[in-house]
């Protein structure tokens, strides 16, 4: 084995199949973006956490949204605080370094330390944004227009990129980035992953939610599938409210945390 | 025999550049595979595909590669028969091994070649072909006694993924939904500031302010909003029926509020005459001359349709029989209008592209720009519609 390789291999609270142990580490060996994409609830956010934790580097999260432009995650120059201070007299006008703030992505760049820089929901952003991160996601680099400045990463950071959306990202972008797509954990996969959340779960118990909630996904034309996030919640209802699940006939109680829409929850009911 | 697989690759439409197989290449120097293929399935799968979409297409190329189905077949057998000495080692008993009485080592190690040289597809049970859980000598998890057993136990080794084409399902010309459809949409768009001074803008601020010696001055300016301007007229009844799912989808995402400048959707059966739709029940007429009247020609026009029909409904003057108003124009006619009027327009078809051969079908495609409506036909219908924008 290559030394620095395979240095995520999941954490205690976090069970990664190993195929996407392997994609992570790949990223990690040739310094590139990991773009990861899935269905919703498969824990795409909670991984950057989980490579953070395990490789004990700090976390800087960028959670993008529709009116993020790719600008904001460098700096912003703040110029309506200089105005506001320019006219009342606060602080020194002249430095232009005081109203420079960075955003996530310039300050993943410009730590003195090895990050993980997490971009979380990246498709939510305009079409353009991702085309706009290129350079600075090859390069590491970015300029300060406002004071001339080269800010250069010393040490490159993990990024991880997660994505909801199939078709979106431009080819360019995805050519720099190593992409793995989380799939549905399998039954096998998803009892460790209810294990990490629920250790004292007994094991009739598991063996019984499980079989509720793989048949529930399997109902045919739900809008939205049950998702591992909504199975772990469901567990907790169940047992903060301490119904036995065998006992109760017909129905599945706090149908609710499974199903989100009317419409699922009626084609269940039928 | 790894540039094949980058040809393969290409040749099943896996977009992949130099660049990434660069980076592959370097991944392999690394050790990155683990010196397995099992490592080298999900390293290359990981660098070289990007969009599920092309999953299918990647198992499809490794199986033909690795599995040496494509006319090079002995080229593998290097590859090959190491992995078969391997687990002839690895896999069979002292006993097992004195039961294979029937074939020698070479014989069978030959007929393996052979057959995995006429070989096409992963094969499961049966009692030939090389694959998994029959009674043929070559395979896994078989009952043949002397039999060669392929690749690793435990965990599903990369051939069992490959072949399992389990990504099959995301290929891009499936299903669409609403999402996908959102997105496609996304992209028909024209940018323009109009309406109402709502947004700071900065520099113009700035500059006043510095003009006016520091005393601020705050400059505002219309958001940007798409300009684009939509007409989406659908087929509905007949032979549209088992299509409507997919049309009601696409109806969401197009008319989502605040996605378009503005617009409108009407309903037609079968061809449009005389007059279009505000229902599906096709109750409420608005006259063609009135929707051309109310349009912009720079709208654009999204007809959604089978564009099948018999052919005296669409060439014959009052060749709608169905409805009672007949009138000296031509369904073709008609859509002629339509198709002049805009400056862009395209036609829908949720019939395969191999459908289209109908002479209905190819009357209407003389007139607007068709496209499948999968993902990538409204990808192609978007870009085209978007072009040259005016």
């Amino acid at each position: 084995m290559n030394e620095g390789f395979d240095r995520f291999s999941g954490t205690s609270d976090y069970v990664a199949s190993d195929s996407l142990k392997h994609a992570v580490n790949v990223a990690l060996a040739l310094e590139r973006p990991l773009l990861v994409r899935g269905e919703p609830g498969t824990g795409k956010t909670l991984l950057a956490e989980s490579i953070a934790k395990a490789l004990s580097l700090p976390i800087i999260r960028w959670h993008v949204k529709s009116t993020t432009k790719a600008q904001d995650g460098l700096y912003v120059h703040d110029t309506v605080q200089r105005l506001h201070d320019s006219r009342f007299g606060d602080g020194d006008v002249r430095d232009v370094k005081r109203y420079i703030k960075l955003g996530p992505l310039g300050r993943a760049l410009s730590s003195d330390e090895r990050v993980v820089l997490l971009i979380d929901e990246i498709d939510k952003a305009d079409v353009e944004f991702p085309n706009d991160l290129l350079l600075e996601l090859d390069a590491m680099r970015f300029h300060v227009q406002e004071t001339g400045e080269e800010i250069v990463a010393l040490l490159r950071p993990m990024v991880l990129i997660t994505s909801n959306n199939e078709k979106e990202l431009p080819d360019a972008f995805l050519r720099r980035c190593v992409f793995h797509y989380i799939e549905f954990p399998s039954r096998e996969l998803m009892r460790q992953i209810v294990r990490v959340h629920h250790p004292d779960l007994e094991e009739r118990v598991l063996d019984q939610c499980l079989e509720v909630f793989y048949g529930l996904r399997e109902t045919p034309r739900l809008r939205k599938k049950p998702s591992t996030s909504e199975l772990i919640d469901w567990i907790a209802a169940l047992r903060r409210s301490g119904v036995d699940l065998k006992r109760v006939g017909g129905g599945i109680p706090f149908l609710g945390t499974l199903l989100k829409t009317e419409q699922d929850q009626a084609l269940f009911v039928q | 025999m790894l540039l094949d697989f980058f040809y393969e690759l290409r040749r099943r439409k896996v977009p992949v550049s130099t660049h990434e197989w660069m980076a592959l290449m370097r991944a392999l120097e690394l050790g990155l595979h683990e010196s397995s293929l099992d490592g080298f399935y999900d390293l290359a799968r990981a660098l070289v595909v990007k969009e599920l979409a092309h999953f299918d297409a990647f198992d499809a190329a490794f199986l033909a590669v690795f599995q040496g189905v494509t006319v090079e077949a002995l080229s593998i057998t290097d590859d090959i028969e190491a992995w078969l000495k391997e687990a002839m080692k690895r896999e069979l008993s002292p006993e097992e091994l004195a039961l294979a009485r029937a074939l020698s080592p070479d014989e069978l190690r030959a007929l393996f070649e052979k057959r995995l040289r006429e070989q096409r597809e992963r094969h499961d049970g049966g009692n030939r072909w090389v694959g998994t859980g029959g009674t043929s000598p070559f395979g896994r998890a078989g009952a043949h006694p002397t039999g060669i057993v392929i690749g690793e136990g435990g965990g599903r080794s990369a051939m069992q993924r490959a072949g399992e084409r389990a990504y099959r399902a995301y290929r891009t010309d499936a299903v669409l939904d609403v999402r996908k459809i959102d997105v496609a949409l996304r992209l028909l768009r024209d940018l323009g500031r109009d309406g109402a001074d709502e947004e700071l803008d900065l520099d113009e601020t700035v500059e006043r302010t510095a003009k006016n010696a520091g005393d601020l001055d705050l400059v505002f300016h219309p958001p940007r909003r798409n300009r684009v301007k939509v007409v989406l007229l659908m087929d509905v009844g007949g032979s549209m029926d088992p299509h409507a799912e997919l049309v009601n989808r696409l109806f969401t995402a197009a008319s989502r509020s605040g996605r378009f400048a503005k617009f409108r959707s009407f309903y037609f059966h079968n061809c449009v005459y005389r007059a279009v739709y505000q229902d599906a029940n096709l109750r409420s007429p608005t006259p063609v001359a009135d929707l051309l009247g109310s349009s912009d020609r720079s709208e654009k026009l999204v007809v959604v349709g089978d564009a099948a029909m018999h052919p005296a409904e669409l060439l014959l003057p009052g060749g709608s029989y169905w409805s009672d108003l007949a009138t000296k124009t031509s369904g073709l006619e008609w859509m002629q209008r339509l198709g002049d009027h805009y400056r862009k327009s395209a036609w829908l078809n949720p019939e395969p592209e191999s459908w289209w051969n109908q002479t209905t079908v190819q009357r209407l495609r003389a007139v607007f720009p068709m496209f499948p409506l999968t993902l990538d036909g409204l990808e192609r219908a978007v870009h085209h519609l978007v072009r040259g924008a005016s």
